[in-house]
């Protein structure tokens, strides 16, 4: 792998119930994230091939790991999203290089379909930065009731030459959803909007 | 006493393979569980409160064996643990104090009767609140390998009439631990102490 990988983390939250009214069956996202080596830090590189590649390794690696921390199988996820922050000694282009050209095609691999283009945030921080990562229903983006985000944050990443990159899946949209908009049972999934 | 209200669970998971040096032959994995439940006391001056111990045995046992399984389901490979709380704004310290039984005897009952007191923490605070979780062998508290702490924490709890718990369990040593002190090796594990 060309990735080095500091650390791992897996998050799973699960909301059983929201104002006293039970969320059954709970709404379940996980957020898989990945702390590496940036090989581009403290330095202009103009040729990002090598981050890009690296975004094809973990896209794969934390859409497993995601899904397997739901437990269930990948075409059964329902929205995703994805997000980078890097660290002082990067440039925010660093986050773009890994996040666009080649991560996507392998979590769409992982979860079977993906038809909607993966929403995704970036930012440059330090250690302890609050990632929030965008989430939208994995084949159609204007399905409402999963519009959503979740927030992840390591305490002790980025460092300064780090990128922490992190993948987000579900098995549900909101909690409670109830602002109307398109459905997920009026999903056509051919267009990758509706 | 008041049945115990779920909103909301999180299982975060940590693997780490190095630190800047050589990289561990067995990543480091940690893990927390978080539940945010309803304060039942929030509000007012409850003069007795001892029973809600009881009432949280059950999720204790459950978040404990959550634990282990998101750790590869085998109690034996569990080396560290810890646990704390944060009270919401309309409850009082003590209120998290009600974890230290139930949190415990949980995950010494799951570990098969570890023996070291339950290193804690616990504060009052608002959603966002982050708690770095104190954590020592399981069997010997002097074990300096094992001394470490994982920050928990969630972007929306605990609400005001909330109690944020949390469970964390290590399988083993800081990843480049080497400032002495009793080994893991050398534990007789008779008094929790060493």
């Amino acid at each position: 792998m060309k990735a080095k990988i500091r650390k791992l983390a897996t998050f799973v939250e699960e909301t059983c119930n929201e104002m006293g009214q039970p969320v059954q069956p709970p709404a379940r996202r996980a957020a898989a994230v990945a702390v590496i080596e940036n090989p581009c830090a403290g330095k202009y590189v103009e040729d990002l091939s090598e981050l890009m590649t690296i975004g094809e390794e973990l896209g794969e690696l934390l859409a497993q790991r995601a899904v397997a921390a739901l437990g269930i199988p990948g075409p059964s996820a329902e929205s995703y999203g994805k997000a980078a922050a890097v660290g002082e000694n990067g440039e925010i282009e660093h986050a773009a290089a890994i996040l666009h050209p080649k991560l996507g095609t392998p979590v769409r691999r992982v979860l079977g379909k993906g038809a909607a283009l993966i929403p995704s945030s970036k930012k440059r921080g330090g250690m302890g930065v609050v990632l929030d990562i965008p989430l939208g229903h994995k084949d159609a983006a204007f399905v409402r009731s999963h519009f959503d985000g979740m927030e992840v944050r390591i305490n002790d990443a980025p460092r300064a030459n780090e990128i922490m990159v992190a993948v987000a899946v579900t098995d549900s949209g909101r909690p409670l959803a109830r602002v109307g908009g398109l459905t997920k049972d009026q999903i056509k999934g051919e267009d990758g909007l509706r | 006493m008041p049945e115990v209200q779920v909103r909301k669970k999180l299982t975060a998971v940590e693997e780490i393979f190095h630190e800047g040096g050589p990289a561990a032959a067995k990543p480091l994995r940690r893990a927390a569980a978080l539940a945010v439940i309803k304060n039942p006391f929030a509000g007012s001056y409850v003069e007795k409160i001892e029973g809600y111990m009881e009432d949280l045995k059950p999720l204790g046992l459950e978040m404990a064996k959550s634990l282990v399984s998101a750790l590869g389901g085998d109690p034996k490979s569990i080396e560290g643990y810890g646990k704390g709380a944060i009270v919401g704004s309309a409850g009082e310290l003590e209120h998290g104090a009600l974890w230290h039984v139930p949190g415990g005897y949980a995950m010494r009952e799951v570990l098969g009767g570890a023996k070291a007191i339950v290193s804690s923490t616990k504060k009052v605070g608002g959603p966002g609140t982050r708690l770095d979780v104190p954590i020592t062998h399981i069997n010997a508290s002097y074990v300096r390998s094992h001394f470490d702490a994982m920050e928990v924490g969630l972007a929306d709890a605990p609400r005001a009439d909330e109690i944020l718990l949390a469970l964390v369990m290590t399988t083993g040593a800081r990843v480049h631990a080497r400032v002495g002190g009793l080994k893991a090796s050398e534990v007789k594990g008779e008094d929790g102490l060493r």
